[in-house]
């Protein structure tokens, strides 16, 4: 299951125009990534897509950095 | 009214013809044309396939290879460019070119508080209306992007140019059809005469030549569909085989400033505008009224505003849309406005070169009337081979006209029955 935290970093790189590097488990979308609300229901909505499954809306409020979208991923594919 | 006067102190321009204001004016002056057959989707089924696109880099709209291509990554990341509407990049890039060319970049609060923001757009995001539409119906709502609304909002060219430029002045939009941009460049005036900013960002911005947009209009039975070969020969505003008109898009954005604050800093001054009018027909939803009753009054109140002799106006930058009706009857409003003078008088359509911008059309062509004031040449009318009716007016067929120019005025109207009219005068 290693390859969600890569698969979740090219969609990160690519929807926040962000370089990898800072694309950390420990970063934060909002404080380090420099995303804002709106960029993360988009995020959300394209990690649905490339995992397929659904983030129910709860739990995307509690999607606060790369590492809480990693975990939760994987308990759901 | 203030005493405050209001002059142009930039231009920025995004069109068929080429990416910036140099490079399409002096093809304007070419007598080139912007049209072709239309490529960002396959119009077989549409009675009308061609439009005057603009030409990206990346090939569309004929630009690959083109010097004066527009290139969208020079503006916004290809990140930003998935969240707005093309209308929207295209009032950035148009911005961005106005405001370097006016060199007006205020890095203090007081400057930024004195710098508002005022584009328009006939229809805004139609594209990303008809794409979310589709997508909502087809995959539901969780599958709708969260930068939908913001992208399609019309008032978000100004909100997005505001936030780039830091201009925190008056934050408006104008939707008026065909006459946006007009409108939106003497509401602005009027906001600098008034005192609430010292410098303004005015102007149009469109981009609906989709699928959706060009079949709304072949619908409303305005657009040419006989020239599908020959796209550069469709749009010929006078002429007696003129059978509608051919979309355009782009965007063009003035900056506008107070007399004395453009003279302080020594600023390059195109033009005054001088006079503005705007009236309602009250008439027909689509159809202009009689003898183009209402463009008649508002080029009256113009004149009026403007306070010069309406003898110093020497070339009309005319709606012109090549449409059957209104051509013939904003020529007949003009001879009646002008009186004697008209014979002295020169008028073309750029529309003829450039296609119909709509909500943009008003300020690409007051654009275009800045820059006759400052070079003393009138851009052609093409396509006038054997005009439909007689006029004393010289409709500049084909080539373009050198001669004076101390005044000039744009005209734009609009569905619903909503004119305006721009006098732009040579600042002495």
């Amino acid at each position: 299951m290693s390859d969600v935290l890569e698969r979740v970093k090219k969609i990160v790189v690519e929807n926040l125009d962000v370089d990898g590097d800072k694309v950390v488990e420990s970063a934060s979308f909002i404080d380090d990534l420099g995303a804002d609300s709106l960029d993360l229901v988009e995020l959300v909505m394209a990690f649905e897509e490339e995992f397929n499954i659904e983030i129910p809306d709860d739990v995307q409020e509690s999607i606060r950095t790369v590492g809480d979208a990693v975990t939760h991923i994987k308990a759901h594919i | 009214m203030s005493d405050r006067r209001v002059v142009i102190t930039g231009i920025g321009i995004v069109s068929p013809l080429a990416f910036g204001r140099e490079a399409t004016w002096e093809r304007l002056i070419e007598g080139k044309s912007g049209a072709g057959r239309i490529d960002t989707f396959d119009p077989e089924d549409m009675p009308c396939k061609i439009a005057f696109q603009v030409p990206w880099k990346t090939g569309r709209g004929g630009g690959e290879g083109d010097p004066h291509a527009f290139d969208p990554e020079a503006f916004v990341s290809s990140k930003e460019m998935r969240r707005i509407d093309e209308f929207i990049l295209y009032a950035i890039a148009a911005a961005d070119e106005a405001v370097e060319d006016s060199g007006w970049r205020p890095e203090d609060e007081e400057g930024q508080e004195r710098t508002g923001v005022l584009i328009g757009s006939g229809i805004g995001g139609l594209e990303s209306i008809y794409q979310t539409a589709i997508t909502l119906h087809e995959n539901g709502p969780r599958k709708v992007s969260p930068f939908f609304i913001p992208s399609a909002l019309i008032n978000l060219a100004s909100g997005q140019v505001s936030i780039r430029h830091k201009f925190k002045g008056p934050n408006h939009s104008v939707v008026t059809a065909c006459a946006t941009g007009a409108h939106a460049i003497g509401d602005s005036a009027r906001l600098i005469k008034y005192g609430d900013a010292d410098v303004m960002l005015a102007g149009g911005s469109e981009a609906v030549i989709g699928r959706i947009g060009i079949a709304g209009f072949c619908a409303a039975k305005a657009m040419s569909t006989n020239f599908n070969d020959t796209p550069e020969k469709a749009s010929r505003p006078y002429d007696k085989d003129r059978d509608g008109f051919v979309m355009g898009e782009g965007a063009a954005i003035l900056v506008l400033e107070e007399y004395e604050h453009a003279k302080a800093r020594g600023a390059k001054i195109y033009a005054e505008v001088s006079g503005y009018g705007l009236t309602g027909d009250a008439y027909h939803i689509t159809a202009p009224a009689e003898g183009a009753e209402g463009g008649y009054r508002a080029m009256k109140m113009a004149l009026k505003h403007s306070g010069i002799d309406p003898t110093e106006i020497d070339y009309v930058n005319a709606h012109g849309t090549s449409t059957p009706k209104g051509d013939e009857g904003e020529a007949g409003a003009v001879e009646r406005a002008f009186g004697d003078h008209a014979k002295n008088m020169s008028m073309s359509s750029t529309k003829s070169a450039v296609g119909h911008l709509l909500g943009a059309a008003g300020a690409i062509e007051s654009a275009f009337c800045a820059l006759a004031i400052r070079d003393q040449v009138m851009p052609p009318t093409l396509n006038l081979d054997n005009p439909s009716f007689e006029t004393v007016l010289d409709l500049i067929p084909h080539k373009a006209k050198k001669g004076r120019v101390r005044a000039a005025m744009s005209n734009s109207f609009g569905f619903g029955g909503t004119n305006a009219s721009l006098v732009l005068t040579e600042v002495k």
